[in-house]
């Protein structure tokens, strides 16, 4: 007997993958960074044709959790159809992105249609209306059809878009009618987007358009059950712009109400939600009247939001603390506190236990084990977050401390006392690399989890590695680096353990480390297994199998993984590169003949130490703060985030008062160091800057991907102008034309001469070059650096504060991006004076919208850190401002950032992609290194 | 006759089995394939089978009621590459539309021969050009054929068939999802423009490897849901894989279609010499359990299936009870 199978009307989408709208559904959330509308990197990223970073910020939003991908490109500066079509052609390519549905957006209906002949799963256009009248309507809703997409219909109509709760209604009830009964779609299929308007303007006729778009939801909803309702959420609280701490709350108060009234998903950004019930009171009150349009006579709800926002500053949440658990049992109440984190009461609670067990160490094996299993399921099972974890940590530590003088005078007294044999997992982050965070909260992950973990700290030489991983017997080893000469270091660690005939298996992990290098360079060295490790929740899973008796599986599977990875690499990732020679003369160009270079107000080096580090806060950029500690987003919607916002919260609480204290008790000196020289370059890929002690010559590499045709090769030189052009109008004394003449002249000889390698101090040169003053462009450089973070992160470590030692870490990292980004603007404003006009807020700095950039040394436009030394001998950072380089050329402290300033308006960052061997020879030459020395600094970009 | 919508409510039909493994062992040389009309033709268009429905409609006549004869209710046109696009390799693209034509008549004459009740299905291969891959590894954005060639070139073949007199119009073997689309839209567009009545649309995709995605990368569920707007008569899948590797897949399938499911396996995987070697029987048996199961309504055979493969097959099932349709709610409850 067969059971009857029931196929339920849901809306059903698909990519790779499918994705079907149940009314259990929460809300579907429709990625909107990829629209050229809506984000200006993206659109920049499209106009440059640069589609493989476009193609990123598509991952980017499928990582953070969009369900469905909005993909727009109307933009006046676009041939739509055309960038749609490439775009969506090569996201195809990319299963990671293209496994969920795509929703295509224009205004434009050739555009749409051009989107959905490149998607081979079921879309969603969006959208069609009847405000060019029912026959276009219906004409385009079956060639929506015939691609087999769901449509959003927009309350439009030949009269204009509906406004009050009545208009949407008729309008979306009209809109079904046709396509139901006149072009047979399936109700299900249907997406009504009644128009969300801006409110509390202070105009009274739209005072209702909250209250109008709910009702007209709950009124769609009801008529058309199976439609789905959908909208562009921000521009609820369009009024409000600037503060987006109301905005926040209002899309969140708004968002309450319409998805009870029926809404199934929306685009949802600039808002950032907010949890419902975590809006202070006051303010969710005043909200809910705004959009409920109550007590709202004569504009007073909404005068009285004007009036709070005003006065809005953001206030820590006050927490009331809930002390029930204290009536628990001891085990119970460790429990509770491993769980929640709490240290308050764990000495007293800990010397409980031990006085009611018979040995100190059952207290470690017993109660305490048992509660750091339920964090390891927890976790395991994401309901605990890794900020969660670490505070577990503490807890743990602390009271292990409590135990270790007991333990000791027992083992006095009883040296056969039994020692627990755990297995142990030895961390370091290799020779010439400072970073550790990532590798520190591994080690905290894992000894939660019942590890016995050796940390050796940072720049651990390989034979230390290995000489104590045979002396403590270490069952695991794990490797950590952030910087890329790193890699080659794992890869000469994992060499010697083959040589030495090791049996542990390898694990590489840190923000270079990725599963491609790992399988190419580091896994045919070592046999006895080597795995990558995305992030620390991940290094549990792997510990724990690599100890198991499925080792050899997961051993076996990674190996069959990352010769697939090898064989891909070998056989496809081959991209066409073009010969150097070509790539230099496809360089980008500029109207040099009309372009007027500032001379910067600062000349020379200037030394900015002890910078205030108040204001340095309001520069932080907090996106990065929380990936840190596994929670990806952006931020502030991170805070909102459906799985992990609560904590989110917690953490940015604790965030910020840690940063108040840091900031109060001065924790920290901001140190920096700038300067500015005149500068020129020599059509290739030189910069000369002329300082007070002769010349030095910058070296730049440039793009060789072969690219389509007009598309330049990017160099970093390009942007500074070349010494042919000779100085601008105005500040020489001769004429254009004759200018370029001499300029013809100039770069003969300076051909002749660069052709020397090694020439660093030339007397000759800056005689032709012509008077002191008359400068052919600027350039800068600046290094900035956190003093003080180490002797906090030490004081946490020694009392067993996992959670405030990483903390400071993390707010240490992010201090010093803030201090290069304020000095930036500070330089643009001020220091070279360039765009003395600029206003950006800090969102606007992150999105990277000002004018001019900071490569660093190392990073993708730059990626060779040797020029590092030059930057720092011409700013002498060292003796300025206390950093040092390491052999692998880390910057140390830690937290320390240094960079080229080009001011250039139209500069741009860009990733330098591979380059080919006779670009590195030439690159050799330049620089006077051997083949061999340039070849190990430039392996990761070298095809 | 009752309906084919009528037949499949009562039992299970059965589809025929392989055309090109029947042609290959009349062992055919050029000259056959040319007959007197193409004896002059610039290349040589040995292998292009379907070009026997023009030169050699007796022999395509002849397979199709081997077919009829050992059960089949449903007989495939032998236009697999009946296209525009695909015929290119032979420089025979102006005869993509006579080729329907003469197909979909053999299969008809094969019927009216035979005496027996059955179905024409006009075969809508997969092209031999993709529209969600790149033939160059170098380039993931290119194409080597764009979403209106595909419309135009199975609009060609859709009119070919209907005038030539099928009964249902059958997209097979579909590894890339948006070649299907194309397919579905051409098929739309011409009922559409003739406003001639809609012939019942099948749809059947390949499932490459053990994965169970198609070759463009698609899980089933999302293959399915992006072809539902076809509204078919069935949807199942067939080639690739054998019966063994393809239950799985038409177990799940079997769950979430609103539709009639049909499958047609090959007759197993290719041995070391590249030939299908199940033997009847076992097909058979697979299919029977299927039948059993509940999973199917429309079974046949695919790569290296014969006659006798077809005859087993409908031995085991013609007895079971067929799938029943789920119901389709149009409401929430």
């Amino acid at each position: 007997m067969q059971e009857t199978t029931v196929i339920r009307p849901y809306l059903r989408l698909a990519g790779l993958e499918p994705l079907v709208v149940r009314p259990e559904t929460n809300f579907v959330n429709v990625g909107e960074r990829t629209n050229v509308t809506g984000s200006k990197k993206f659109a920049r990223l499209v106009r440059d044709n640069q589609y493989e970073e476009a193609l990123s910020v598509a991952r980017q939003q499928v990582e953070n959790g969009a369900q469905v991908l909005d993909v727009n490109m109307d933009d006046a500066l676009l041939d739509g159809v055309k960038a749609m079509t490439t775009f969506l052609n090569l996201l195809q390519s990319e299963p990671d992105i293209a496994k969920i549905p795509v929703m295509i957006d224009s205004s434009k209906f050739e555009i749409i249609e051009a989107g959905l002949k490149c998607v081979q799963g079921k879309c969603i256009v969006n959208s069609i209306s009847m405000k060019e009248g029912e026959a276009k309507f219906i004409e385009q809703a079956i060639i929506c059809q015939s691609y087999g997409a769901a449509v959003i219909v927009m309350a439009f109509d030949e009269k204009g878009q509906a406004d009050t709760r009545e208009r949407k209604i008729e309008i979306c009830s009209r809109a079904y009618k046709i396509l139901t009964e006149q072009v047979g779609y399936d109700p299900q299929d249907i997406i009504f987007d009644p128009n969300i308007f801006a409110i509390a303007t202070g105009m009274e006729e739209h005072n209702n358009y909250g209250v109008d778009f709910i009702e007209a939801t709950r009124e769609i909803k009801r008529r058309m059950p199976l439609t789905k309702v959908s909208g562009g959420v921000s521009n609820l609280s369009f009024s409000f712009r600037g503060n987006d701490h109301v905005r926040e709350a209002m899309h969140s108060v708004f968002l309450f109400h319409a998805i009870k009234a029926g809404m199934d998903m929306g685009i949802v950004n600039a808002g950032q939600l907010v949890v419902y019930d975590e809006i202070e009171p006051q303010l969710r009150q005043l909200c809910e009247d705004v959009i409920l349009n109550r007590n709202n006579d004569n504009n007073e709800a909404t005068e009285k939001l004007i009036a709070f926002a005003e006065t809005v500053k953001a206030k820590g949440k006050v927490e009331v603390k809930d002390e029930a658990w204290r009536n628990t049992s001891v085990e119970e109440r460790l429990k509770h506190a491993l769980v929640n984190g709490i240290t308050d009461y764990i000495d007293i609670d800990t010397e409980e236990t031990r006085l009611k067990y018979p040995k100190p160490l059952d207290v470690i094996e017993g109660p305490l084990m048992a509660g750091m299993n339920v964090v390891g399921d927890l976790f395991g099972a994401g309901k605990m977050f890794l900020p969660q974890v670490v505070k577990s940590a503490r807890v743990m530590k602390k009271s292990v401390a409590w135990l270790t003088p007991f333990i000791e005078e027992e083992k006095r007294n009883n040296p056969n006392a039994a020692k627990g044999n755990v297995p142990k997992v030895l961390l370091a982050t290799v020779k010439g690399d400072v970073h550790d965070i990532g590798k520190n909260i591994v080690g905290v992950v894992l000894g939660c989890n019942g590890y016995d973990i050796v940390d050796l700290g940072v720049m651990v030489p390989a034979d230390k590695i290995l000489d104590t991983a045979e002396k403590e017997k270490a069952d695991i080893i794990g490797l950590s680096g952030l910087i890329t000469p790193s890699l080659d270091e794992m890869v000469h660690v994992a060499h010697e353990m083959k040589r030495r005939n090791m049996k542990q298996p390898l694990l590489i992990g840190g923000a270079t480390t990725s599963r491609m290098h790992t399988a190419v360079k580091i896994a045919p060295q070592y046999d006895n297994g080597v795995l990558h490790i995305l992030d620390a929740s991940r290094s549990v899973t792997a510990v724990s199998t690599l100890l198991s008796k499925e080792k050899e599986i997961l051993l076996q599977k990674t190996r069959d993984e990352y010769d697939a990875l090898r064989y891909q690499f070998l056989h496809k990732n081959k991209k066409d590169l073009i010969p150097y020679t070509e790539a230099v003369i496809t360089k980008e160009y500029f109207d040099w003949k009309n372009y007027k270079p500032v001379q910067p107000a600062v000349s020379g080096v200037k030394v900015l130490k002890g910078y205030d580090l108040g204001t340095l806060a309001k520069y932080i950029d907090w996106g990065p703060f929380f990936i840190a500690w596994e929670m990806p987003g952006h931020f502030p919607e991170v805070l909102s985030d459906k799985i992990f916002g609560v904590e989110a919260n917690r953490l940015f609480a604790d965030a910020q008062k840690l940063l108040k204290q840091i900031i109060d008790e001065k924790w920290f000196s901001a140190d920096g160091v700038i300067g500015f020289w005149p500068a020129s370059s020599n059509n290739a890929d030189t910069i000369t800057l002329r300082t007070d002690n002769g010349e030095v010559k910058l070296e730049m590499l440039r793009q060789q991907l072969k690219k389509a045709v007009g598309q330049p090769c990017f160099s970093l030189a390009d942007f500074v102008k070349p010494q042919q052009y000779g100085p601008s109008p105005g500040t020489g004394p001769k004429n254009e034309e004759a200018l370029f003449q001499t300029g013809q002249t100039l770069e003969k000889n300076l051909a002749a001469l660069t052709g020397q390698p090694g020439l660093k101090d030339s007397s000759e040169l800056s005689s032709p070059s012509g008077e002191q003053g008359a400068a052919i462009d600027y350039m800068g450089a600046f290094a900035v650096t956190i003093h003080g973070a180490k002797k906090h992160i030490d004081r946490f470590a020694a009392d067993h504060d996992e959670y405030n030692k990483i903390l400071v870490q993390i707010l240490a990292d992010r201090m010093v991006e803030a201090f290069a980004e304020c000095l930036h603007q500070q330089t643009r404003k001020e220091f070279w004076g360039y765009d003395k006009a600029e206003q950006l807020s800090n969102a606007q700095l992150i999105r990277e919208e000002y004018k001019g950039i900071r490569p660093a040394p190392g990073y993708p436009a730059c990626p060779d850190h040797t020029e590092k030394i030059k930057l720092f001998e011409l700013l002498n950072v060292t003796e300025n401002i206390g950093i040092t380089l390491t052999e692998s050329l880390a910057m140390n402290p830690p937290a320390s950032v240094c960079g080229w300033y080009i001011g250039h308006p139209q500069s741009h960052y860009f990733g330098l992609g591979k380059i080919s061997r006779d670009q590195l020879e030439d690159y050799a030459k330049r620089k006077g290194m051997s083949m061999e020395e340039a070849e190990r600094w430039m392996r990761p970009v070298l095809e | 006759m009752k309906t084919i919508q009528d037949c499949l409510k009562e039992r299970i039909l059965v589809i025929d089995g392989a055309m090109g493994t029947m042609i290959q062992r009349h062992k055919l040389t050029e000259a056959d394939y040319r007959g007197e009309r193409f004896k002059d033709w610039p290349c040589d268009v040995k292998g292009n089978n379907d070009l026997l429905n023009l030169t050699r409609p007796d022999i395509i006549i002849g397979i199709h009621k081997q077919y009829l004869d050992a059960g089949a209710d449903i007989i495939e046109t032998n236009t697999f590459s009946s296209t525009v696009i695909a015929m290119a390799d032979y420089e025979m693209q102006s005869l993509a539309y006579e080729l329907n034509v003469a197909a979909a008549r053999c299969a008809r004459e094969a019927i009216r021969q035979s005496g027996k009740e059955a179905w024409v299905a006009g075969a809508i291969g997969p092209l031999n050009k993709t529209l969600s891959l790149s033939p160059d590894v170098n380039n993931p954005g290119f194409r080597a054929v764009t979403f209106d060639e595909v419309v135009n070139a199975y609009y060609e073949q859709v009119k070919g068939l209907v005038d030539g007199g099928v009964d249902l119009l059958l997209i097979e073997t579909i590894f890339d999802t948006l070649n299907a689309k194309g397919a579905i839209f051409a098929i739309k567009k011409y009922f559409r423009d003739t406003k001639k009545p809609s012939l019942p649309v099948m749809i059947s995709g390949t499932i490459t490897d053990a994965s169970g995605r198609t070759l463009s990368g698609q899980t089933l569920e999302a293959f399915y849901t992006s072809v539902m707007h076809a509204k078919p008569l069935s949807v199942g899948l067939n080639c690739a894989l054998g019966a063994k590797e393809m239950r799985p897949h038409i177990e799940e399938l079997s769950q979430i279609a609103g539709c009639y499911v049909s499958a047609y396996p090959n007759a197993g995987l290719p041995n070391a010499m590249g030939e299908y070697d199940e033997h009847p029987e076992d097909t058979g048996h697979y299919l029977e359990e299927w039948a059993k199961e509940g999973f199917v309504n429309i079974v046949g055979g695919c790569c290296g299936t014969t006659p006798d493969h077809i005859k087993h097959i409908a031995e085991h099932v013609k007895q079971i009870t067929p799938r029943a349709l789920p119901v389709v709610e149009t409401a929430l409850v």
